[in-house]
């Protein structure tokens, strides 16, 4: 692309969305009442998450703009600029949706999203998100620990990690072959961190259900570890004995590892991790180990060299 | 009829206009707050592809000149290495003001540690004498046979350039491997060129340096 395009004209610039989303009601009434079938409009719109608490899993910092967060995202099935998948994610069908949950577990089973999404109360978390590439986010998400849905299907004695599976369908990512890097998109955990508290998983963001270019309609987030290893849009997720493979480890061994702890002291070999970029800010601040989760995450990887277990 | 168009004075301060769109864009694109979420680093990969692409049109004008016999256009090769200096200058202050705050011993830290940046910077360097030795007045001070052997400089600067972004991109390297296919093919042209000129009798005084 030689000549970046003016960002694309949006509708939400010209009509307030209680506006358009009334039209919409409206157009669905209409359609329903000559006996049509389901709206077609419903699967691009996020919807507004009802009986969310607070939780006090807050951090105490400026929240990135929605408009940032929505429109800076890394998700190379919808292509590999910042701004494409908000653009192009939109081909995404979040419903119906399924989890299958299995592996070393007594009690496997594929779950509903709607299923999941009820078995605890949804919290709403502000968490710090930091990307390996140096820049970094303040979120509001909604979700709840990951162990909630773990304990449901009872792992066995003998499951060590988890692995993730995310959904990989060439036709709704058409853009997923220039990526560079193998799909599924696969990430792991030791067991121990996938039932830390602080590991959420996620199904909105400002008070919304996720936008599909953010991960919908069901993600990881795990805010001491760098973003990639956040899963979007997950499928499965199985109990495993051994460490399970990643997607950027498969890439590239040397410069994503396994823990992908956040870390000053171990350098990107590319570039420094010493520093990163708040999205919204113009000079960069120093991060903090763990990304400053360390009081709650650090004790898990006592005696561990985390430069080599980077 | 395009002798006429290349040799008109308002020729060159068109395409010194258009040279500068991509800076006036991004100016626009600031007071419109559209540079996106990350402004530092849209500025910085919208430069820097901009500083490739100038120089890889800069290499092209012989190969263009050679094969349409159009010696005139010649006229703008300097421009358009200079417009490669300017978008290089924005791009390095870009870096050094708001990746590292002009923190000295950081940038240096970050030189010598980082093979990207250390490729990046040797570029950047042999742009320097380039642009200063762009006048007529030290064409003909260096004399034009040590005034070509120095600007063959632009070769390296922009292979290193190429390498810069190559070892940058996380995993999809199309963007790069475009620029090293552009630039191998215009250095296969020159190879050919210079190995297939020796026999031959006449060598051809190189037009360099023409001013208008």
């Amino acid at each position: 692309m030689l000549i970046r395009k003016p960002a694309e004209f949006r509708y939400s610039d010209i009509t307030p969305k209680e506006q358009y989303l009334n039209r919409r009601r409206f157009l669905a009434a209409g359609s329903a009442a000559l006996g049509s079938l389901a709206l077609p409009f419903s699967a691009l719109a996020t919807m507004k998450l009802n009986g969310v608490t607070k939780s006090s899993f807050m951090v105490n910092e400026k929240l990135t703009s929605k408009e940032d967060i929505t429109h800076y995202n890394n998700y190379y099935e919808f292509g590999t600029d910042k701004e494409e998948p908000a653009k192009n994610a939109g081909t995404l069908r979040t419903s119906p949706w399924t989890v299958q949950v299995g592996g070393l577990v007594n009690k496997p089973k594929t779950f509903d999203l709607d299923a999941i999404m009820k078995m605890a109360p949804l919290e709403e978390r502000i968490y710090r998100h930091r990307c390996v590439e140096a820049w970094s986010m303040v979120i509001p998400w909604i979700g709840f620990p990951l162990n909630v849905l773990l304990k449901q299907v009872e792992p066995n004695a003998k499951a060590k990690y988890v692995a993730f599976q995310t959904l990989f369908d060439p036709k709704q990512m058409p853009r997923a072959r220039y990526g560079g890097i193998p799909f599924p998109y696969v990430e792991g955990l030791r067991l121990d961190e996938a039932m830390h508290p602080l590991a959420l998983l996620t199904f909105g963001l400002y008070g919304e259900t996720l936008p599909n270019q953010n991960g919908a309609p069901i993600r990881m987030v795990l805010p001491w570890k760098y973003g990639f290893k956040s899963v979007k849009s997950i499928v499965k997720i199985d109990l495993v004995e051994k460490e399970p493979p990643t997607t950027w480890k498969l890439a590239n061994a040397e410069e994503y590892g396994f823990y992908s702890n956040v870390n000053p002291e171990r350098d990107h070999p590319r570039w420094s991790q010493g520093s990163e970029r708040r999205i919204g800010e113009l000079f960069k601040v120093k991060t903090i180990k763990f990304n400053g989760y360390g009081d709650q995450v650090a004790s898990m990887y006592t005696g561990m060299d985390l430069r080599k277990n980077y | 009829m395009w002798k006429k168009i290349l040799f008109n004075p308002w020729t060159k301060r068109a395409l010194f206009a258009v040279c500068l769109v991509p800076a006036a864009l991004l100016v626009w694109r600031g007071f419109e707050g559209r540079l996106t979420a990350n402004p530092v680093e849209f500025i910085e990969h919208s430069t820097g592809d901009w500083v490739l692409r100038f120089l890889l049109i800069t290499l092209g004008i012989t190969p263009l000149r050679k094969i349409f016999e159009q010696p005139l256009l010649t006229r703008f090769r300097r421009m358009l290495g200079l417009f490669a200096f300017f978008y290089a200058c924005v791009h390095l202050t870009m870096y050094l003001t708001f990746d590292q705050a002009f923190d000295l011993k950081g940038i240096w830290a970050d030189v010598l540690k980082r093979p990207y940046i250390t490729v990046g910077s040797a570029g950047l360097l042999m742009l320097i004498p380039l642009a200063v030795t762009s006048t007529a007045a030290m064409v003909r001070r260096l004399g034009p046979k040590n005034w070509q052997r120095l600007h063959r400089l632009i070769y390296f600067a922009t292979l290193a350039g190429v390498i810069h972004y190559y070892w940058l991109v996380k995993s999809d390297v199309r963007q790069p491997l475009m620029y090293g296919a552009i630039l191998t093919l215009l250095m296969v042209w020159r190879v050919r060129m210079w190995t297939a000129k020796k026999p031959a009798a006449k060598p051809q005084p190189a037009p360099v340096g023409v001013s208008q």
